[in-house]
C-alpha cells in the first residue's frame, strides 16, 4: 500500500526545497541545514511562538512570522536573515537581558545558556536598553531543584514539557505582561508541590537559561541536556 | 610614529579586569612599544591628562564620584572602551539595585557590626540608587565583555585598536565569559 504524500515545493533563502504539507517553515529549514534561531522550540514539545526569535520574512507578505509554527505552502518565498530580521532578533534579545536579572558571571548556566549563546551569535555586545533590576525571587524549597525567577525568559518549556511529556503539569503561567511569572501548583512552593511534582527533573533539563537548576550542581558546571525528548517520544509511540 | 596614550580606569568592580589585562604577560612589552600607559591604578598619575587616545574603563557608575569621573574621562578620551561585564551590564555591582543602596548599607555597616555601627558619610562618595552601565552616562565605542575578559582577548582587541584594524568582538567574547 503506497501513502500519497502532499508535497509542497518552496524557496528559502534562494535555496529550492521540498516539504510535507503541515511542516512548519522551521523543521523544513532546519532539515535543510538552514539556521534559524529560537529559544522557546524545543523539539518533542508542542510550539507556542513565544520568544519570536524564528520570526522570517515571507514574500508578499508585510507581516513577519515564526518559523515555529507557520505551515509551508506551496510556492512561499521565505527570507530567514535578512538586516531587518537581525535587527529585530538583537533587540529581542536585549529585551530579555533588560527584562529581569541575568547576571551571567554568577550564574548556574554560565557557558551553557541558550540565551547567553545566542547574544553571542547575534553579535550582541552590550544591552541598548536600561535594565529593569525588579526584584524577584528564588525558590529553594524542593530538595533536588531551584527555581531563579531572575533568570527566567518565559519561554515556558518547564510548563509543556511537564503537562505534555510528563503529564503532571505542575508549571504553569501566572499574571500578565512584565508580571507574568512562572509557578508550580496554585503559586505554591515548589517544595510543597508533594501530591503533584514527581521531582522528575525534565523541567530543569529543559530550561533554556539558568533559571530552573538542579542542586547538586555547583558554579557554571550545569550543561543540560534536553536531547532525551525526541527519543522519548519516537519510543512512546513504537508501543 | 609617537606612541598612543592609553589610560586605564577602575571604577565599581573587582579589579579583575585589571588583573587579566597584566595577564597579557609578556605581550605587555609588545604593546608598550606602541602605547605609553599615562593614567591607571597601575601607575602613579593622580589626575587624568587632558588628551588620551584609548582609555579602559573597568566597573560599573555606582557612586556620584563614578559619575562625575566617566564624565571627565569621556571629556579627556579620543576612544572610550567599556572593560568587562561591570562596565558593559553593570555585572555584580549591579545585582545592589533590585534592593537599594539603604538596606545594603545597613546590612553592611549596622546590622552586621558590634562595635560603634554608623554608616560612613565622610570622604567616601555617596552611592546612586541605582548601578549602571557606563553607556547609560557616555557614549561608549568599543565594548568588550566578559567576566574578565581574557589575556588573550586583550591582546587580540588592544593589538586591533591600536592598529585601526578590524575587530570582531562577538568572535572573542561573550557576557560572562
Amino acid at each position: 500500500m503506497s501513502v500519497e504524500t502532499d508535497v509542497k515545493t518552496l524557496v528559502i533563502d534562494e535555496q529550492e526545497v521540498s516539504a510535507r504539507a503541515g511542516q512548519t517553515i522551521l523543521e523544513v529549514a532546519r532539515e535543510n541545514d538552514i539556521n534559524i534561531p529560537t529559544l522557546c522550540h524545543l523539539d518533542g514539545l508542542s510550539d507556542v511562538g513565544a520568544c519570536r526569535l524564528c520570526l522570517v520574512e515571507i514574500k508578499g507578505n508585510n507581516k513577519l512570522l515564526p518559523a515555529c509554527v507557520t505551515a509551508v505552502q506551496e510556492g512561499m518565498e521565505i527570507s530567514t536573515s535578512s538586516e531587518r530580521l537581525q535587527k529585530h532578533r538583537r533587540t529581542i534579545l536585549e529585551l530579555l537581558f533588560a527584562e529581569r536579572n541575568h547576571v551571567c558571571s554568577v550564574c548556574v548556566s554560565n557557558g551553557h545558556c541558550e540565551l547567553q549563546t545566542l547574544g553571542q551569535e547575534q553579535g550582541l555586545t552590550h544591552v541598548r536598553l536600561p535594565y529593569r533590576n525588579p526584584n524577584l525571587s528564588v525558590d529553594a524549597s524542593n530538595e533536588r531543584f531551584t527555581v531563579d525567577h531572575n533568570r527566567c525568559i518565559l519561554c515556558t518549556r518547564c510548563v509543556r514539557v511537564c503537562a505534555e511529556i510528563e503529564g503532571a503539569h505542575v508549571w504553569d503561567v501566572m499574571g500578565r505582561g512584565i508580571n507574568s511569572l512562572i509557578i508550580t501548583d496554585l503559586h505554591e512552593k515548589w517544595g510543597s508541590s508533594t501530591s503533584t511534582c514527581t521531582k522528575c527533573g525534565k523541567c530543569v533539563q529543559v530550561c533554556p537559561t539558568g533559571a530552573l537548576f538542579d542542586k547538586s550542581k555547583m558554579g557554571s558546571d550545569h550543561p543540560k541536556s534536553p536531547d532525551f525528548l525526541p527519543y522519548l517520544n519516537l519510543m512512546r509511540e513504537a508501543q | 610614529m609617537s606612541k598612543l596614550k592609553l589610560a586605564t580606569v577602575w571604577l565599581d568592580g573587582c579589579s579583575g579586569c585589571h588583573m587579566s589585562f597584566l595577564d597579557m604577560d609578556e605581550r605587555l612589552l609588545e604593546l608598550a612599544e606602541v602605547v605609553d600607559v599615562v593614567y591607571s591604578p597601575i601607575v602613579d598619575t593622580k589626575v587624568f591628562p587632558d588628551e588620551v587616545d584609548i582609555t579602559l574603563v573597568e566597573g560599573a557608575v555606582a557612586s556620584v564620584d563614578d559619575e562625575k569621573k566617566i564624565k571627565k574621562i569621556r571629556e579627556h578620551s579620543k576612544m572610550l572602551v567599556a572593560m568587562g561585564d561591570c562596565a558593559v551590564t553593570g555585572n555584580v555591582p549591579a545585582m545592589r539595585n533590585p534592593i537599594g543602596p539603604e538596606a545594603i548599607l545597613n546590612r553592611a555597616y549596622i546590622e552586621n557590626v558590634s562595635a560603634q555601627p554608623q554608616i560612613p558619610c565622610v570622604v567616601v562618595p555617596k552611592l546612586l540608587r541605582v548601578v549602571r552601565p557606563i553607556h547609560e552616562f557616555v557614549k561608549v565605542d568599543v565594548f568588550l565583555p566578559g567576566c574578565p575578559p581574557s589575556a588573550d582577548t586583550f591582546h587580540t582587541a588592544l593589538t586591533a585598536l591600536v592598529k585601526s584594524g578590524p575587530l570582531d568582538i562577538p568572535a572573542l567574547t561573550r557576557f560572562g565569559a
